[in-house]
């Protein structure tokens, strides 16, 4: 898919993605020793843009399995069309038994859901699993099986295995530990904040029209927030809107009362606004 | 082919200094590792150290302990820096380095640390004894004090206008920082070029956070645990739900499941589960203060507050050798995480007479004033070594609470081999309440994973 690690952050960047290195480097890695990819790190980082945008660049198709508490095998894997077969059982009233059985556990009344969608067939695909930790212990051991062999057993059917792998990328907000044995199949991958430099160079790209020197202390600012210690430190989204919110409000440069106004775009929380202001000296009026 | 093995036996290394740091590696990842180096080539080290770490790490706790031996097992360079300019010119490498910092020049500083760790750094003369030293280095520099000079130079150059004039100040204490851990690697480095390497990997590379011993962990460590705690206690309460969903699935009522079989001709076809009352569960700390175990108490109240919306009440007391309640201090948003330790000793009464710890006393106190915070739904933490100065450990007191409380768990910060020794008073204590050691942020997040009621 991609010739170097030059060539990944080029060609995401076509697609609108600027990666840091280290990004770039496992996502070559990823493509070159074919394991999934788990990508941690804060909220709004850019992990679900990550494999949108290599599903982007590589023209393969996105299959997203969003996971949450209580997804199950029906959900991720493959579910019987009852329905279907119960139809079929009643169109066909003649024919023997064992003609029905083989006929009603057939790909025909098979629905695939997205674990199975992305190992079949033989166009190139993407596979993402969104938000992993939200999903219970077990789904963990069903994903065993697809990560490391890219084969899942239908007992009716056989085995079905992967005649292309697909690019997978796992996410997770760390809210649970997952379990070693995942970990271990997965190249791991943490984003975490860009440095100043390639966030000021997001910023021009998502909010196009935005002067330099505002990009500069928008990021500045946001860089000075999160060494504070706050109970949520502002990320890469709230820089972008933050930095909209100021070319919407017509602000040309940063001072006390724009600030002071518009620091609810990238604090959630009431204390760390409070300690923010206290901080930054914006004194209150 | 010796390059090769070479390399192989560098990566080995590598994986057994991660492991004895107690990162996990198992065969399987050292080949990817091995592979990924095939792929990405040595030419350029920042790949290779990501390259590296997206094989051989799995959490994101390990990347500093992970960086810190990357930066030995495949250093930039070998040996002394070339072209030096005087090593003893102490003015002029300052002067240097201000532009450095001014400038913001990361690969320009980086240059300047190991000039300096060159001309600096050095002491001892035989071939045994002589080494590098950070702190020396650092000492003689004194890179803080230019804080006021790179200062005025960026306002000189960029003009004092702005809002981001506010800002430069602590964005050059943050380079200077960056600094200071780069002169820190790079003495790191220095030394394990004259010594063995593997040894140095093991024994100078500070440990992952989780893995610092709570008596013996600095300021910046006890620092940076802090931060851990907000993120350690999302985990917690979700384990903690994840327990509490499998106790709701009790067992079965019967009355209820008949009632409900008359429906269906008297054949059961749905059971129904007894109702869990949800009364949450209540907690009562006693936090040890003193100065000895403070780091270990202070983290402990910070995460059982951040804890605090899955309980019913929590209430947490301070002593040394008094007792008073402190859950007003730890309130939400006004609490100032860094400053709690000193406001507890300011504006709580926790000492008498003398400075020392005095279990004893504290529990007696506890019971006679505090009775009625401990009721038959009340857990219990003791946080403490148990070191009572050889004052009366007043056995009675804690069978006392232990008998009105729902549960009582002690955690003791000291090593098990250590109790009992001294004026320590832990397996008499042992003897009443279950007793668990807690050294670790790694132990006590264990612990409270399993030891919270739910």
């Amino acid at each position: 898919m991609f010739t170097s690690v030059d060539d990944v952050l080029a060609r995401l960047a076509e697609a609108g993605y600027l990666a840091s290195p280290a990004v770039a480097t496992t996502v070559f890695l990823a493509d070159r020793l074919g394991k999934p990819l788990l990508v941690e790190g804060p909220a709004g980082v850019g992990k679900t843009e990550l494999a949108k945008a290599v599903a982007q660049v590589a023209g393969a198709r996105l299959v997203r399995l969003q996971c949450y508490e209580g997804v199950d095998e029906s959900r991720a894997l493959y579910e019987w069309n009852h329905a279907k077969q119960l139809l079929r059982i009643s169109a066909g009233r003649d024919e023997t038994w064992d003609e029905a059985r083989t006929d009603i556990f057939s790909e025909e009344f098979l629905l695939p859901r997205p674990l199975l969608t992305a190992i079949r067939g033989n166009d190139p695909k993407v596979l993402l699993i969104d938000e992993t930790d939200k999903a219970d212990v077990e789904v963990e051991g069903l994903l065993l099986e697809v990560l490391s062999d890219f084969q899942v057993t239908v007992p009716e059917l056989g085995t079905v295995t992967a005649s292309r792998r697909p690019f997978v990328v796992l996410t997770s907000n760390a809210t649970r530990e997952l379990s070693e044995a995942l970990r271990r199949r997965c190249l791991f991958l943490h984003i975490g904040f860009p440095d100043a430099e390639l966030e000021r160079r997001i910023v021009r790209l998502k909010v196009p029209g935005i002067d330099a020197a505002l990009a500069e202390s928008v990021v500045r600012v946001v860089g000075a927030l999160r060494a504070m210690d706050l109970r949520k430190a502002p990320s890469v989204a709230e820089t972008v809107d933050w930095a909209r919110t100021l070319l919407a409000l017509g602000a040309g440069t940063l001072d006390e009362a724009v600030v002071r106004d518009s620091l609810g775009v990238i604090l959630k929380h009431q204390d760390d606004i409070l300690k923010a202001e206290a901080k930054l000296d914006l004194d209150a009026v | 082919m010796n390059a090769t093995a070479d390399l192989t036996a560098r990566l080995t290394g590598l994986v057994d200094a991660l492991r004895a740091h107690g990162v996990r590696i198992g065969t399987g990842e050292t080949v990817d590792a091995a592979r990924a180096t095939r792929e990405l080539g040595l030419a350029d080290r920042e790949s290779l150290r990501e390259g590296l770490a997206a094989t051989l790490l799995h959490t994101t706790g390990q990347r500093p302990v992970f960086d810190a031996v990357f930066d030995l097992y495949f250093p930039r360079r070998v040996g002394a820096p070339e072209g030096r300019t005087d090593p003893a010119d102490r003015a002029a490498l300052r002067e240097r380095l201000a532009a450095a910092l001014a400038a913001d020049d990361t690969a320009l500083m980086a240059r300047l640390a190991m000039e300096a760790v060159d001309g600096f750094g050095g002491y001892g003369s035989s071939p045994a004894s002589d080494g590098w030293s950070s702190y020396q280095t650092l000492d003689r520099l004194r890179p803080q004090t230019l804080l006021a000079r790179v200062r005025d130079e960026v306002r000189a150059r960029d003009g004092a206008a702005g809002f981001g004039d506010r800002l430069l100040e602590d964005e050059i204490r943050r380079r200077i920082e960056e600094f200071r851990r780069m002169v820190a690697a790079e003495a790191r480095r220095r030394v394990a070029e004259r010594r063995d390497r593997d040894e140095i990997a093991r024994r100078a590379v500070a440990p992952t956070a989780d893995r610092v011993d709570f008596l013996f962990a600095g300021k910046d460590r006890l620092a940076e645990l802090r931060r851990t705690v907000q993120p350690l206690a999302r985990k917690l309460a979700t384990r903690l739900a994840a327990r509490r969903r499998r106790a709701a699935r009790g067992s079965i009522d019967l009355r209820r499941t008949l009632r409900g079989s008359l429906s269906t001709g008297g054949v059961p076809m749905r059971p129904v589960l007894r109702r869990r009352r949800p009364a949450r569960p209540e907690l009562v700390l006693l936090c040890d203060v003193s100065g000895s175990v403070s780091g270990f108490s202070d983290f402990t109240m910070l995460l059982v507050q951040a804890l605090h919306d899955q309980f019913g009440k929590v209430r947490v007391f301070a002593f040394v050798n008094r007792i008073d309640e402190v859950t007003g201090l730890l309130v939400h948003g006004a609490a100032d995480p860094d400053g709690l330790g000193a406001r507890i000793r300011g504006e709580a009464a926790v000492t008498g007479w003398h400075g020392s710890s005095d279990y004893g006393a504290a529990l007696g106190e506890f019971t006679e004033r505090y009775a009625g915070a401990v009721g038959s739904r009340t857990t219990v933490f003791v946080l403490g070594d148990a070191r009572t100065n050889m004052g009366d450990p007043n056995l009675p007191a804690l069978g006392e609470l232990g008998r009105r409380a729902r549960r009582v768990h002690w955690l003791n910060p000291e090593p098990r081999s250590r109790w009992g020794t001294g004026d320590s008073a832990a397996l008499e204590y042992a003897g009443l309440v279950g007793m668990h050691e807690c050294r670790t942020v790694r132990q006590l997040s264990d612990l409270i994973g399993r030891l919270l009621p739910v």
